[in-house]
């Protein structure tokens, strides 16, 4: 099953190393991974979504304790969670032969994604679009028939949700 | 006080009651050098002639003390040498710190002379290190590293010192102050309940055993050990890691359990209705074939890494916490609540056991033509009564040691059981003798494995070691040799090490005592004369060359699934 596992570390010198080579060394599997400061800054939060059996994800929810900068793991995907995901999507907008206006139909899009037009050129479009992976995908596959000329996305972020005790 | 940072580094071992430091000098490492060269005798330095012999000789002083093992080593190549003693230390949960020499900051990342990425390089090797880039950081630093390596799951911690750092002034406190990583906070008590679970199942059981391993020794918990297995007659198996916590003479004890452990111990943990692992790990050499490990068991773990837990084999009550603690919080249990006066009857299940051991798995015969390996191990522990401290390489040797050498105590019994580092037993015995300069300190060696760290011998003369070298030479790489007679049909690819030196005359070359026999007859008398020596021996026992180290769960087989042997 796929897990988002929110890691609060030491935000110092080589701790995403620490992370990274875990994973690699393990042979577990990383499916995104995202890193900021949070706070302050002394502390970084690392959310990584990775897939694995049960006893795999205990293991690694173990191993991530028991680096020595970490301050506190836990498994989001446990309870009620809010995940979010940040997508930008350059499309192309070149008249092709039987299109009418691929340009309204990008955009025709984009209302029904909420999305966003954050910059054109005579040629292109970038969308940028949030949501979850579900709704990223969806909205790429009704981008791709346009061309989609470069793509980039974020990894997932997520917070569960509630006050916990 | 302002002190530059190599003042620092001598401060903060004295500070953390090191006296001995393994190491070996180079650039990188001159400032530090120059402060141990101040300190001597307060702090005195240990010569290696390979800094891997220098790890390995800070693990060995860390397992026979139980204190942490400290090397010093210089940049590049001298932390490249050290990778293998720091891994060899981490599988077996070894506390060691090793301060490791790097270029000057503003040179990291440049290819300086001599620089490597020892950090990165050492990152899985290690529980946990440092690169210290402002001598600001470096008294705490020192101080976590001593206190991560031998708290919680012990293990070896690095912390690299740019050149510049160490000539570098800064304002230097002492401390005693107990160290305090708000990320780092190791359990020490059980769960009470759980512990409170651990000891009716204990009363319940019909057929239970003790399957105890290196975290026993590590946690120095064998008193509490000893008295939760007399206070309810409990068999006892130990792991390789294990042996020495629970005397071998003892009725109680099965002997070691796993890939080469007795009849009766793999048996028992295959017939068992409750097994308990106290800082064992369920190592693959242990479990065989995880199927049919310990079948119709309920299985209760104590150990202090969760991640131990649950890795390899299902766990139905695990208890997170120091052995010792949680040994006691059990052994209090017991006596309170009477739990032997209300303990099911395991007398049948005694009785199978001893059906079992009857078979006398390790049976061999010396014959008047050729040396047995076990029968030197045998003769050497009735010579010191079981209570020398041993070393050993690994490979068949290991084996035999492990299971003819009856272990009556613990830290007394140094191996490579993880990592299986072939040359660590000569410098662990280093470690050993330095660190117990009044007890009989004994490598036990193959003629293969003596030859990865030879030159250490210097290191025995120069600081006048009586350490004594059994060698059990039978001309080939024994135990990778025993698998392919066992397993690829005797095709002895590249095992044969015929060309050996004259042992005898490698150890005068060195100035040390060198003895050879290839009699049966003659064991005793070289054994005899060698312990009597009042410096380093080296001992060359020409023994059977084809000899098979039985009982043998072959890779991939249950554990009832023994080969036994050609006697059996
Ligand atoms: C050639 C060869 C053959 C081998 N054959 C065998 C064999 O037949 N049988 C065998 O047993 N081994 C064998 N080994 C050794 C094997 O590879 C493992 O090293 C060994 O089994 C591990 O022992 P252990 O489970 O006691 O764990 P260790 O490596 O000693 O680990 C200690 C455990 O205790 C825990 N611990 C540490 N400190 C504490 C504390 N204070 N409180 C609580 N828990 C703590 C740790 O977290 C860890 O889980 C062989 C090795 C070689 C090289
Ligand atoms: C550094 C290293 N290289 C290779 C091995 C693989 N290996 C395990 S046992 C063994 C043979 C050891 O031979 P020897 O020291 O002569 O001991 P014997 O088995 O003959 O008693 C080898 C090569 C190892 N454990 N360590």
């Amino acid at each position: 099953m796929r897990h988002i596992i929110s890691v609060l570390v030491e935000n110092e010198a080589g701790v995403l190393s620490r992370v990274a080579g875990l994973f690699s060394a393990r042979g577990f599997n990383i499916e995104s991974l995202t890193v900021a400061p949070v706070g302050n800054g002394e502390t970084s939060r690392i959310t990584l979504v990775t897939l694995g059996s049960d006893p795999i994800i205990e293991q690694i929810l173990k191993q991530l304790n028991k680096l020595v900068p970490v301050i506190q793991v836990s498994d989001l995907s446990e309870g009620p969670h809010v995940g979010r995901e940040l997508m930008l999507v350059k499309v192309l907008t070149e008249r092709g032969q039987h299109d009418k206006n691929p340009r309204d139909e990008v955009l025709n899009v984009v209302r029904i994604f909420r999305a966003q037009v954050v910059d054109a050129t005579p040629g292109s479009l970038i969308i940028e679009v949030t949501g979850d992976n579900d709704k990223l995908n969806a909205c790429l596959a009704m981008l791709e028939p346009f061309g989609v000329a470069e793509m980039v996305r974020t990894g997932q972020v997520a917070l569960s949700r509630g006050v916990r005790k | 006080m302002q002190l530059t940072g190599a003042e620092i580094v001598v401060q903060c071992l004295l500070e953390q009651g090191v006296r001995t430091v393994f190491g070996y000098p180079g650039g990188a490492a001159l400032f530090i050098y120059d402060e141990l060269y101040k300190a001597e005798p307060r702090l005195t330095h240990v010569l290696s002639r390979h800094e891997q012999g220098a790890l390995h000789a800070a693990d060995g002083y860390a397992r026979v003390t139980g204190e942490v093992g400290v090397a010093l080593v210089t940049s590049g190549p001298g932390a490249t040498n050290a990778v293998t003693g720091l891994a060899t230390a981490y599988m077996d949960s070894i506390p060691v710190v090793c301060l490791s020499a790097q270029v000057p900051v503003p040179l990291i990342g440049n290819d300086a002379f001599q620089e490597v990425d020892t950090v990165g390089i050492t990152r899985s090797c290690t529980k946990h290190n440092y690169l210290v880039r402002d001598v600001e950081d470096l008294a705490r630093v020192i101080r976590e590293a001593f206190y991560i390596a031998k708290s919680g799951r012990p293990g070896p911690v690095l912390v690299d010192i740019p050149k510049d750092v160490s000539n570098t002034r800064c304002a230097y406190s002492p401390s005693h102050a107990s160290v305090n990583i708000r990320s780092y906070r190791p359990t020490v008590k059980g769960h009470i309940r759980q512990v409170r679970r651990a000891v009716e199942m204990l009363q319940a059981a019909r057929r239970p055993l003790l399957y105890t391993g290196g975290g026993v020794i590590l946690a120095n918990a064998w008193k509490g050990l000893q008295q939760l297995t007399k206070s309810l007659n409990l068999p006892i198996t130990n792991t390789l890691m294990g042996l020495g916590a629970f005397p071998a003479a003892d009725s109680q004890f099965v002997g070691m359990l796993g890939m080469h452990g007795t009849y009766e111990a793999n048996m028992a943990v295959s017939h068992c209705d409750l097994l308990v692992a106290i800082g064992a790990r369920f190592d693959d050499r242990v479990t065989g074939k995880i199927a049919d490990f310990a079948p119709h068991a309920k299985i209760i773990h104590i150990d202090v890494d969760p991640t131990s837990i649950s890795k390899n084999v299902r766990v139905d009550l695990p208890i997170v916490g120091d052995v010792r603690s949680v040994l006691e919080q059990m052994n209090g249990l017991i006596e309170e609540e009477k739990i032997p006066e209300k303990q099911a009857d395991i007398s049948d299940w005694w009785a199978k056991i001893e059906g079992w051991r009857k078979k006398d798995c390790l049976r061999f015969t010396q014959g008047e033509q050729e040396i047995e390996s076990q029968y030197v191990i045998q003769t050497l522990c009735k010579l010191t009564k079981g209570q020398a401290i041993v070393a050993t390489d690994v490979g068949q040797h290991q084996m035999w040691a492990a299971q003819f050498y009856g272990f009556q105590q613990a830290r007394h019994w140094l191996t490579s059981g993880g990592l299986g580092t072939m040359g660590y037993g000569l410098p662990a015995a280093i470690g050993a003798q330095v660190a117990k300069p009044n007890e009989q300190v004994v490598v036990i060696t193959g003629d293969g494995s003596i030859q990865m760290n030879v030159q250490e011998l210097g290191t025995c003369l120069q600081y006048q070691l009586p350490i004594k070298i059994v060698i059990l030479n039978n001309g080939f790489l024994g135990m990778v040799r025993q698998w392919q007679e066992l397993f690829y049909e005797r095709r002895y690819a590249h095992t044969d090490i015929a060309v050996s030196p004259d042992f005898v005359k490698l150890a005068e070359a060195y100035g040390a005592l060198g003895l050879r026999t290839d009699k049966p007859a003659e064991v005793e008398a070289v054994l005899r004369q060698g312990l009597a020596h009042p410096g380093t021996v080296i001992m060359d026992f020409r023994v059977r060359k084809e000899s098979n180290v039985y009982p043998m769960v072959p890779a991939g087989k249950g554990l009832n699934d023994m080969i036994l042997g050609e006697l059996l």
